[in-house]
Parts: C-alpha cells; sequence; structure tokens
C-alpha cells in the first residue's frame, strides 16, 4: 500500500527544480543597469548631434533594457545579419574593440564613441581603430597569427556554401598578400605607423574607407 | 526586418570598416538613402484614440499597412493624422509588435476578429510570440472545429452531389441521421439486439413445472420458439454484417475495427452451434459457446456514444489501471499469506491454502465481508482487522488518483504532442525564413546582375527586373555584398546559367569552366544547410519576427496567397519546410518575388 503511494507519488515529480544559474543570471541582468551620461556631454564628445543620439540610444534601449550589451547579445545580434555563417568569432573580436576599458561588457557610451569614430572620424582615426581591432592582443603590433585569425572570422562569416568552395590554406594566402602590402620593413609585424602608410596609399581602401558616410 | 535588428543595422555597417584593409577588390557602392527624412512623430487615430509614435517605428516592418506606402490612403489632410476606422483595443497589439518586435494575442479578445485586423494590418498571425502562441491556436482550432460542426450539420440537411450506392450505404451506416431508411435500419437493429439479449435472459427462467418433471427453465420448455427468436437475430445480425462489410471503403481496416469483431463474436456460436452435432462430449462446449452470445449487447456501442467513450477511458487508462491490479495483487498476497499462517493452528479452519485465503482477502479488503470465512485465532482476528483497515484505504485512494492521473497524462501527452508540432513548426519558419532571406539577397543580386547583363548585351530591359526593395533590405545586401567582396567568395547563385555570366562579369580570379562545373557538382550533392548558427535559435522571438516577414515575401509556394495565411495550418507550414528545404542549388528558377 505504502509502495502503491510511493509509486504514484514517483509519477508526479517532474523536475521542477529551476536551474539556479538562469535566476542568478536574471538576477544578476536586473542589477546592472545602466545609465549613459548626459546627452551635451555625449554629444561633445562624440561627432553625432542630439537628435542623432536619441535615435542610436532608442534602438539602444530597446535592445538592452539594462543598459549594457554582453558579449552574448553582441554575437547574437551580428550572427543575425550574417544567417549563413558563423559571425561568432568575428563578432568577438569586434566587442573587444569595442569593450576599450575591457569590463566585458559595452555600455551606450562605449558604442557610441565608436560608432563615431567609424562614421564620423578622420581617416586617420578609421585606421586607428581597424589597426587595435585586428590587434587581438592589444600589443600594438599585429602578426600574422593574429592577422590569421580575424581573416578567418571574416571568411567564418560567409559560411559553408560559397563559390568558390572556401580551401584550407586560402586565409593564409589572403594574409600573404595583406602583409606583403602592410610589413614595409619585411620583419614579419605590422606597426602602427606601417598600417596608416600602407592603407593611405592604397587607393581602394581609401575609397572603401568613406563608404559609409550616409549611415544614419 | 526585426525592430531590433533594423535598429543595429547602422552599427553592422559601421564594423565593416574593419574588413577594408583586408579586401583585394574595390567595395560596391551604398545604396543611396533617398528622402531622408528626420525622424518625426505621426499619429494614428483609430476610431478617435489617439496613438502617436515614430515613422521609423512603423517603417520596420515594410510589407505590412502601416510600415508602407499604404497608409497614405488613410491620411487625413484636415487633421494631418492617419484615421482607422478599426478596432482600437486590438491597435493597441499591432502597434506594440512595431515597438518591440513581438506580436502578443489577448486573450479576452474574439479570435475571428483578431484574425480579421490581422489581415487588415497585414501581419501573419504566424509571428504572434511564444508567450500567446499556443492560446491562439487553441482558440483557432476550437473555433475551426466550432465551424467544422455547424458545417457539417448544415451539410447534412443539404442533398449531396450523387455518390456511388457504395458510399451512400457507408454513410447511413455511419450516421444514422443521413435518411430516413438510415433511421430505420438503426432503429431496427437496436431492437433486435434487445431481443436477443432479453431472450438470453429469459431463457434461463424457470417457467413453472411440466407435469410429470421438474422444474424446467423457459429455454427448455419453449425451445422451439425460443430456437426460432435467435435464428431470426441471428439472420439479422448477418445480414448487417455483410451489408457492412460491403460498405466501407476500406474493407481491412473494417474487418479490422472493434466493432466488427464483436459483430462476428456475437453470431458465431449460432452458426457453430448448428454445425456441431448433439454429442455428449461436445455439449460442454455447446454450452460455453452459448455463453459468447451475451456480447450482443456490445453492439449497442454502435447506438450509445456514451458507451464508445467509456471503452476509449479504459483503453487509455489500461497502464494505470494495471498498475492498480499488481499493487492489488501484492496486498491480497501478502494478506493472504499472513491470514493462512495465523490461521494455522485453528482446527476446522477453512483457511485450508494461501489461495484459499484469496477470497478471504479480496471479500475482506473490498470490504464485502460475506463472512463464509472468519478467522478464529486472535492473531487472525488481529491481521483480519488491519486487513480490512488496509483495505478501505487501498481500494478507495488510488481511484481519485486514477482519475487525476488519468485526465492529466491525457491532457500532458496532448500538450506534448502540441509542443512537439510547434516546436517542428517554429523550426521550420526559422529555416524557411533563413532560406527566404538568403534567397531575399541571391533575388536581388541576381536581379541585379541581371540588370548589366542586359545592358552589357544591350537588351532592352525587363521591366520586372527593376525591383524596389526596401531600404534597410537594399542596406543589408549591400553589407552582404560587401562582405563578398573582402573574401572574395560569392554566395551561392540558384541559376548556373547565372553563376557563369557571374563569374565573367565580376572578372572572379577563379573563372574556369571545368573548375566551376566541379563545383557545381559538388554543391549540388550537398543538402541545403539546415541552420547552422545556434545563436539564432536561442533567441526566437528575434528571429522569428526578422525572418518571417521574409518568408511572407519571398517564397513562392501554391498554397501561399494572401487569403490562405489565415487558414496556414500546421501542414501548410511543414509543407513551406519541405519545399525549402529541398532546394537544391541547381533548380529551375522561381517566378520573381513582388514586393511592395
Amino acid at each position: 500500500m505504502g509502495a502503491v503511494m510511493g509509486t504514484f507519488s514517483s509519477l508526479q515529480t517532474k523536475q521542477r527544480r529551476p536551474s539556479k544559474d538562469k535566476i542568478e543570471d536574471e538576477l544578476e541582468m536586473t542589477i546592472v543597469c545602466h545609465r549613459p551620461e548626459g546627452l551635451e556631454q555625449l554629444e561633445a564628445q562624440t561627432n553625432f548631434t542630439k537628435r542623432e543620439l536619441q535615435v542610436l540610444y532608442r534602438g539602444f534601449k530597446n535592445e538592452c533594457p539594462s543598459g549594457v550589451v554582453n558579449e552574448e547579445t553582441f554575437k547574437q545580434i551580428y550572427a543575425q545579419f550574417f544567417p549563413h555563417g558563423d559571425a561568432s568569432t568575428y563578432a568577438h573580436y569586434l566587442f573587444n574593440a569595442f569593450d576599450t576599458t575591457q569590463t566585458g561588457s559595452v555600455k551606450f557610451e562605449d558604442f557610441v564613441t565608436a560608432l563615431s569614430i567609424l562614421l564620423r572620424g578622420t581617416v586617420h582615426e578609421k585606421l586607428r581603430w581597424t589597426f587595435n581591432l585586428y590587434d587581438i592582443n592589444k600589443d600594438g603590433y599585429i602578426n600574422k597569427e593574429e592577422m590569421i585569425d580575424i581573416v578567418k572570422a571574416i571568411y567564418d562569416m560567409m559560411g559553408k556554401y560559397t563559390y568558390p568552395v572556401l580551401k584550407e590554406d586560402t586565409p593564409r594566402q589572403h594574409v600573404d598578400v595583406f602583409f606583403q602590402k602592410m610589413d614595409k620593413n619585411k620583419d614579419g609585424i605590422v606597426t602602427l605607423d606601417e598600417f596608416l602608410e600602407s592603407c593611405q596609399e592604397d587607393d581602394n581602401i581609401m575609397r572603401s574607407l568613406q563608404l559609409f558616410q550616409n549611415v544614419m | 526586418m526585426a525592430a531590433g535588428v533594423a535598429a543595429w543595422l547602422p552599427f553592422a555597417r559601421a564594423a565593416a570598416i574593419g574588413w577594408m584593409p583586408v579586401a583585394n577588390c574595390p567595395m560596391p557602392l551604398a545604396p543611396a538613402d533617398k528622402n531622408k527624412r528626420q525622424d518625426e512623430l505621426i499619429i494614428l487615430n483609430v476610431s478617435g484614440r489617439r496613438f502617436q509614435t515614430w515613422r521609423t517605428t512603423l517603417e520596420r516592418y515594410p510589407d505590412t499597412l502601416l510600415g508602407s506606402t499604404e497608409k497614405e490612403f488613410f491620411f487625413n489632410e484636415d487633421t494631418k493624422e492617419y484615421f482607422f476606422d478599426r478596432d482600437p483595443e486590438v491597435f493597441r497589439c499591432v502597434l506594440n509588435f512595431y515597438r518591440t518586435g513581438k506580436l502578443h494575442y489577448p486573450r479576452y479578445e474574439c479570435i475571428s476578429a483578431y484574425d480579421d485586423e490581422l489581415a487588415f494590418y497585414g501581419i501573419l498571425p504566424e509571428i504572434i510570440g511564444d508567450c500567446c502562441y499556443e492560446e491562439y491556436k487553441d482558440r483557432k482550432r476550437e473555433n475551426a472545429e466550432r465551424l467544422m460542426d455547424d458545417n457539417d450539420s448544415e451539410n447534412n440537411q443539404e442533398s449531396m452531389p450523387s455518390l456511388s450506392f457504395r458510399q451512400t450505404m457507408w454513410r447511413a451506416f455511419e450516421n444514422p441521421h443521413t435518411s430516413t431508411l438510415a433511421l430505420v435500419f438503426y432503429y431496427v437493429t437496436g431492437f433486435f439486439i434487445a431481443v436477443s439479449v432479453i431472450t438470453n435472459v429469459v431463457e434461463t427462467v424457470p417457467c413453472g413445472t411440466v407435469p410429470g418433471s421438474k422444474e424446467l427453465p423457459c429455454g427448455e420448455r419453449y425451445s422451439v420458439a425460443f430456437f426460432c427468436l435467435d435464428t431470426a437475430c441471428v439472420m439479422i445480425f448477418t445480414v448487417e454484417y455483410l451489408l457492412r462489410l460491403f460498405a466501407p471503403p476500406s474493407r481491412y481496416r473494417f474487418i479490422r475495427s472493434v466493432m466488427s469483431i464483436i459483430d462476428v463474436v456475437a453470431i458465431m456460436p449460432y452458426y457453430i452451434g448448428l454445425v456441431m452435432t448433439d454429442n455428449e462430449d461436445v455439449s460442454g462446449a455447446f454450452v460455453t459457446l452459448r455463453v459468447f452470445r451475451v456480447f450482443r449487447i456490445f453492439k449497442f456501442s454502435r447506438h450509445s456514444q456514451g458507451l464508445r467513450i467509456l471503452g476509449y477511458t479504459l483503453k487509455s487508462c489500461a497502464s494505470e489501471l494495471g498498475f492498480l491490479l499488481f499493487s492489488l495483487t501484492m496486498a491480497i498476497i501478502i494478506f493472504a499469506t499472513v491470514m493462512f499462517y495465523a490461521e494455522k493452528g485453528s482446527s476446522a479452519s477453512k483457511f485450508t491454502s494461501i489461495p484459499a485465503s484469496f477470497w478471504y482477502t479480496i471479500v475482506t479488503m473490498t470490504t464485502l465481508g460475506y463472512g463464509d470465512m472468519v478467522p478464529k485465532t486472535i492473531a487472525g482476528k488481529i491481521f483480519g482487522s488491519i486487513c480490512s483497515l488496509s483495505g478501505v484505504l487501498v481500494i478507495a485512494l488510488p481511484v481519485p488518483v486514477i482519475v487525476s492521473n488519468f485526465s492529466r497524462i491525457y491532457h500532458q501527452n496532448q500538450r506534448a504532442d502540441k509542443r512537439r508540432a510547434q516546436k517542428k513548426a517554429r523550426l521550420a519558419r526559422i529555416r524557411v525564413a533563413k532560406t527566404g532571406s538568403s534567397n531575399a539577397y541571391l533575388h536581388s543580386k541576381r536581379n541585379g546582375l541581371l540588370n548589366e547583363a542586359l545592358e552589357l548585351t544591350g537588351t532592352p530591359e525587363d521591366e520586372h527586373m527593376g525591383k524596389t526593395t526596401s531600404l534597410i533590405e537594399s542596406q543589408h545586401h549591400h553589407l552582404l555584398h560587401c562582405l563578398e567582396k573582402t573574401t572574395g567568395l560569392s554566395y551561392l547563385v540558384d541559376d548556373p546559367l547565372l553563376s557563369v555570366r557571374t563569374s565573367t562579369i565580376k572578372n572572379h580570379e577563379f573563372i574556369d569552366e571545368q573548375m566551376f562545373e566541379q563545383n557545381c557538382m559538388e554543391s549540388s550533392m550537398q543538402n541545403y544547410p539546415s541552420t547552422r548558427s545556434p545563436s539564432l535559435s536561442s533567441h526566437p522571438g528575434l528571429t522569428t519576427t526578422c525572418c518571417s516577414r521574409r518568408s511572407k515575401k519571398t517564397t513562392h509556394l501554391p498554397n501561399s496567397n494572401l487569403p490562405a495565411t489565415r487558414l496556414r495550418s500546421m501542414q501548410e507550414l511543414s509543407t513551406i519546410h519541405i519545399q525549402g528545404s529541398e532546394q537544391p542549388s541547381l533548380t529551375t528558377r522561381p517566378p520573381p518575388t513582388t514586393s511592395k
């Protein structure tokens, strides 16, 4: 009889224990609520007008009500633009480039500062930002391994179904071409000055940097 | 695109600057943002209630009424607002969809009113968020069933188009209310079943004495009369069975069904009885066969809906019942053993063996207490009382548990099946949307390239080629195009001819006819991708809204026309999924998409 009850109750035990990690995560997200500095300060610091900042913030706040973007959200957002491939590696590098203070989360100020450089900055600033992006370990130099990682991440975003089919050493070849152009003294690393100089010599690059002028 | 995605597009495009130094070839031009207005508040007046929102909020979904230029038809010049003569309550949900990217279904709303409003505003119900989707689908199904029932009862009064004789018979058997003949047949068979059952019962009643012999049951006294009655009933049943055998569309399935087995079992004993001789040895078996005649009473289940439901209930609850039986058996065995050994000592004890004690245990536990077996020793009495007390618990407790278990498990199964089907449908939607969005890009690329090609070859441009996609879409496509240029690869295009043209036009490094053929062969062997990025599936809210908008636009299937969207069932969605996923890279070109 007790066995009867026991067996009946065992039928009812579903996994009702909620995962503790999820609860903690949610608590964390709700506690951390960041508000950006005033509009005037941001306007002074960036090259955006008040209206543009307002539009940017509305979009940002809609997606991230807590005021900060963490890497996961960043990756998800970026992945939606490249449905065929895997944008997570490139998004990771991008996140590190946005997160200048290396806190693990991107606040609205960081976001807007980076956008300001990319969309409204001088050529010099843009190139410097790009150099920072490529320099994964932030040591001031780009070596071949870092470049290969970046290029592989970019190729990953294309996905598998491309024409021509991506071969194993295509990224490496691509990086070799890049280094031939950028590395002036052929010492295997590219410094900021070499990078700036080489990019300014290349018309294609100069033109493409101006491509997104009218975004926003 | 979804609300969120559209807002982040400037960021994604800005981040594309990171590819520039790596690229080898020049980038394509960015789409020009014609008539770029400052963001303004627009007023939407819905039956007197004013809603205000930014223009860009509405333009997130350009293929809906509010997001496209269609709303200009509702612009009121005098008051400088957009006036809609519709329900303001539902409009609240619609506007929230634009704001948050999630469409919710308010529970108090009537389902058909809600559907009407969604159809008016050009929003697909499929993008209802997960929180409300189950409720929406349930209500929709209820409504559909109710309408179907109404339709059916209407149809029954109409005269059906000419069916074959066989089909009419089958319909008559299944629904006795279709024609008077069917009704007559129904009542006649019912009457004869009752007659047969009553004769079986009355046969055994003692009918008074015949002088010179002991009391006889009626069956033996008026054996001829009963035999005639029995024959008549069996003849009717046989005719009925044969008719039923002739009518159904699938005879094999009919023969296997429970009702037909019952019919056979009901009439078999008579024929076997006819065949067998009046032999002493087999008459015992003959008598047992007569027992089967009582199964005729089950034929009533055709006439009674309640019996059928009960049968189905028992069948579905079988495991619970089986378990109850098992636990009862355990208890019986335990107590029988105990009582046997307790009563072993007493003289003239009825508890001669453990199986003999089973009877006592069962009678006591079910609180019947016949009193034919009673314990005499003190230990026996103690254990006997424990047995009867526990009997109450054992019998009484599991019954409501079974009932509630049954209802819970039944609903759980239904919900699990529903969830599984919904999950499949949702994955299908996501898959379609992904292929849809890539198709959109490829279509626009193809159209752009065809434009170039046509210009090169000098043929007059086809009107359909110069399509306008929304600004956000063209910006997204430009982004993908930049990526292609950076890497030197290109997304696979559907049309093999076009791919050749692509390679020649773009002065691709890898122009080589043989290599191209090889590539095409390789790629046609591979299956079309199922979703690879886990990030997408983990954030279904954004994706479904983003991509199902695309799927409405780009996937052209025989089933997808706007009126049909309202009735888009699970089957249609899975059809879309199957068709979408079966598209190999070298299919014939689907018809060009039309976008608003």
